[in-house]
């Protein structure tokens, strides 16, 4: 057993582990920092796929910015003290039930698929230097034009934040 | 037959942990009332999608896969940026994050 | 072209006057309106007079195409005008007795608040019968057909607030209907085996045995139901005892000079097929003859002067039929012609004493009018003299000729034909005696009101009378040795049709002439002993008994068709309404609505309005699909 496959393992685990708090924790802070460790294991699994740039770019936007964003968001409603009256048990399996019925139709999906063929490892591609001459020579339209989604979508968050009166006015 | 994307690791063991992590994603979606939870749990199948796509792009030793999980980050981010600007909104309107409490559109 | 226009002009003028005071009835005055329309009439009487004189030096026959009307397939329907001998003689008495009564109504009519409406009404019947009259083929006759039932049904409901007269239009209508329904049968019959609808084409069509027996009598007879619809023959009649509700000009018109006349006029136009039908004719003389003695009789016993008149209507049309159903074409339009004039003039005389005792109808409030209008008296014994057949008035000459082409064929259809004829004599002169001799038996109030009508009312009246006088001597009798000039007139397109027929001794004929004057003259003389000598006066309503009865009530007739028609026709839709429409067609609809009703109700439990609900649904849906894709195909 590689190095190399321990520690995807280990990230397996962590994720997986630290995913599974995110969604049962009771209190939204616990959640958010299962949901920061998970972004980390996922970040881990990036790099260990020599997808380097993706990896550092997941820890600064999630764990950075979207995290900061939801611990933010929970602080300000102080929701700590609220505690969450949870659904009855009947919803929960349920809930268990359609996202275990969802991946078993995947897996079976998976396995009645076609044989995967691989292709000449190139180790190259992850690095900035590739993905940067792919993103801007065959993807420049898409990349600026995302830049006008990030544009639209912070105007659209600050007129939603903003004071309701003030929301009336404009 | 499984094939080795990174020493000893097959791109199944990936697609097998991205399923994990969606279908956890899925369940928290269903059953948390709670609608930040369930936002995050949203972000959780995001990134499922992206650990996916990764593993595909190292298989096939191709570069748009990676472009595709940046322009995945950036409509994350600003879903992110509105979505909690909306959550803010709902909060002041009915001093809860509570999805149930929003059954306006019952029939 | 110009003188094509000028025919154009016969039925155009009237179409024009009728939209002209329709259109703008609230522009135009009344006098206006009545110049107006009586001149669209005059106009095309002086044309059709014109015609008439020129045929009458030997000119030809007018036959003229003037617009296609429709196309089916390889049929073409075209819409011709055929002034030829016959057309004329009926256009000629229908506009020049129709100026006569359009000249009456501006009198008559003064003060009512539709009086233009009326004119317009007025203005469109003479349309629609020139336009039956001067068809050249079947389908123009049909809607003129149409037409005048139509004109008929506006003018017997003129005064429509008066529920009774507006149902008594109805009635007339629907009883036309069912005539009418006939006439389409025969005109589908003709077209089936003739292939047109042209008299002229059907006529050579025929004539090449293009019908065998059978067909030829079935459309033979389908077209005589429409005769009997439109000229209320046995059993189709009672409307026109009703149809008196109009204006009585309008009875004058409609119901007794021209429109009722319209299903002679067919049949003599359809001869050539009447002629290959000799059991058809047969049936024809009988039921002419059963109408003329039923509504003789009935006629006897009325007590409005309308009703006596209408019922003298029905019988004098039976006599016509009489003589069709001989044979006698042209005998049965010399009796036309000279009904029109006695029965216009009997008509506007009644207008005209109804006029003079403010509305009043029943004759036994009236009396002794003699003395206060003259000139309506002396008009409405003419018109009594010709009705009841007393030489040398008109009515005499035509009908001893009936008479005597019924004896020729059958003796028995002579004798009820005499007495029908006889009955005639006694109900009119009954109608004179009480109407114009004794004393004045309504209130005193209307006696002091008792005035001559103003002279717009009465020379229409001396003209008619004049004419009702004189008409007689365009058919004198064989026997005189002088000539028959509306035979003679009518010879080149009739006289192949008539039935074989020699000329009675000379001392025959005259013994049936003196039978026939004898016999009225006794009933005026019972009718004179009855209401003069002995003063009677017709019982009140609830005091006859007996046979009097039976035939005041008219046999029961409408009672019987209320009962055996028009009461199973209720129930029938009564059923409908309450069976077949409320509860099985409303409960299909209604079902359906419920239905989906529930069927929502039940579906609707589904949209909880939880958001979690939707994502599952969703996630199950996802699953569903997924599967159906990667695993199921």
């Amino acid at each position: 057993m590689g190095i190399t496959e321990i520690a995807f393992y280990i990230l397996a685990a962590i994720g997986v582990i630290s995913a599974l708090v995110t969604v049962t924790a009771r209190h939204p802070i616990y959640s958010i920092l299962g949901l920061v460790t998970c972004f980390f294991s996922i970040s881990g699994h990036y790099i260990l796929m020599n997808a380097q740039f993706l990896g550092l770019v997941n820890i600064i936007v999630y764990a950075g910015a979207i995290i900061v964003l939801f611990l933010f968001v929970v602080m300000m409603m102080n929701l700590g003290e609220i505690q969450e009256t949870s659904k009855n048990l009947i919803w929960k399996i349920m809930a268990a039930l359609a996202a275990g019925c969802l991946m078993l139709v995947l897996v079976a999906a998976l396995k009645v698929s076609d044989n995967l063929v691989s292709a000449q490892p190139d180790n190259n591609i992850g690095l900035v230097e590739t993905l940067g001459n792919v993103l801007l020579h065959e993807y420049l339209v898409p990349f600026i034009m995302t830049s006008i989604l990030l544009n639209a979508a912070m105007i659209g968050a600050v007129l939603l934040s903003n004071k309701e009166n003030k929301l009336q006015n404009i | 037959m499984n094939i080795e994307i990174i020493s000893g690791v097959s791109v199944q063991a990936y697609i097998w942990l991205s399923l994990i992590l969606f279908a956890i994603g899925v369940f928290g979606v269903l059953s948390r009332k709670n609608a930040i939870v369930i936002f995050m749990s949203v972000e959780l199948m995001l990134n499922a999608a992206n650990l996916l796509l990764v593993a595909f792009s190292k298989m096939y030793a191709d570069t748009s896969a990676q472009v595709f999980v940046m322009f995945t980050m950036a409509v994350a981010a600003a879903e992110v940026a509105v979505g909690l600007a909306i959550l803010v909104l709902m909060y002041r309107n009915t001093k809860t994050v509570n999805i149930d409490v929003l059954s306006k559109i019952k029939g | 072209m110009a003188a094509e226009s000028l025919y154009t002009a016969i039925i155009g003028l009237p179409l024009l006057g009728f939209l002209i005071i329709g259109f703008l009835k609230n522009k135009i005055s009344d006098n206006i309106a009545g110049i107006l329309a009586s001149t669209m009439v005059l106009i095309p009487f002086l044309i059709v007079s014109s015609v008439f004189f020129s045929l009458v030096n030997g000119g030809s026959a007018i036959h003229y195409y003037l617009l296609n009307w429709f196309t089916v397939g390889h049929y073409s329907v075209d819409y011709g005008i055929q002034l030829d001998r016959l057309s004329v003689v009926m256009s000629l008495f229908i506009t020049g007795v129709g100026f006569l009564i359009h000249l009456y109504s501006v009198s008559y009519m003064k003060g009512d608040k539709n009086f233009s409406t009326y004119f317009s009404y007025l203005n469109l019947f003479i349309f629609f019968m020139l336009v039956l009259v001067l068809s050249d083929n079947y389908l123009g006759m049909y809607i003129g057909w149409e037409g005048v039932g139509l004109c008929s049904y506006f003018l017997i409901g003129f005064w429509y607030k008066n529920n009774e007269y507006s149902n008594a239009g109805k009635k007339a209508f629907v009883m036309n209907r069912v005539g009418d329904l006939g006439f389409m049968v025969g005109m589908f019959y003709v077209f089936y085996y003739t292939g047109s609808l042209e008299f002229v084409k059907v006529e050579q069509a025929i004539g090449m045995g293009a019908m065998t027996p059978i067909v030829l009598m079935i459309a033979a007879s389908m077209l005589f139901v429409g005769a009997t619809g439109k000229s209320a023959q046995i059993p189709l009649f009672t409307w026109l005892p009703d149809a008196m509700a109009g204006p009585t000009p309008v009875s004058a018109l409609i119901h007794a000079a021209t429109m009722v006349t319209a299903g002679i006029y067919m049949v003599i136009r359809s001869n050539f097929l009447y002629s290959l039908a000799p059991e058809v004719l047969n049936v024809v003389g009988i039921i002419g003859v059963a109408s003329a003695l039923y509504a003789a009789i009935v006629g006897m016993t009325q007590n409005d002067i309308k009703k006596v008149l209408a019922y003298s209507t029905v019988s004098q049309l039976g006599l016509m039929f009489l003589a069709l159903g001989v044979g006698a074409y042209v005998t049965a339009l010399f009796h036309v012609l000279t009904h029109a004039f006695f029965k216009a003039l009997l008509f506007l005389g009644a207008g005209s004493v109804m006029h003079a005792v403010g509305g009043e109808q029943d004759i036994r409030k009236m009396g002794g009018l003699r003395k206060y209008m003259p000139i309506t008296f002396a008009t409405f014994l003419i018109a009594s003299l010709a009705i009841s057949g007393i030489p040398p008035f008109s009515g005499f000459f035509s009908k001893d000729e009936i008479l005597a082409q019924a004896f020729q064929q059958n003796t028995l259809l002579w004798v009820l034909g005499l007495v029908a004829s006889m009955m005639t004599a006694f109900y009119m002169f009954r109608l004179v005696f009480l109407t114009f001799y004794g004393d004045y038996r309504g209130n005193d109030d209307s006696k002091q009101k008792i005035h001559e009508s103003p002279k717009l009312m009465t020379i229409p009246l001396v003209v008619l009378a004049i004419l009702a006088t004189v008409a007689g001597t365009l058919g004198l009798p064989h026997v005189l040795n002088m000539p028959h000039l509306l035979n003679d007139f009518l010879s080149p397109i009739l006289a192949s049709s008539a039935r074989p027929q020699g000329h009675l001794e000379a001392s025959t004929e005259f013994m049936l002439m003196g039978i026939a004057t004898g016999g009225a003259l006794v009933s005026i003389a019972i009718a004179y002993m009855m209401y003069i000598s002995k003063k009677r006066v017709p019982d009140e309503d609830a005091n006859y008994s007996g046979l009097t009865k039976v035939a005041y009530h008219k046999f029961y007739i409408d009672e019987l068709y209320n009962a055996v028609i028009v009461r199973p026709m209720q129930w029938c839709s009564e059923f409908f309404h309450k069976v077949i429409d409320k509860v099985v067609v409303d409960g299909i609809v209604n079902m359906t609505g419920k239905a989906s009703l529930l069927a929502s109700d039940i579906v609707r439990t589904s949209q909880t309005g939880y958001t979690a609900f939707y994502i599952l649904a969703m996630v199950l849906s996802a699953c569903f699909i997924l599967g159906y894709f990667f695993i199921g195909s």
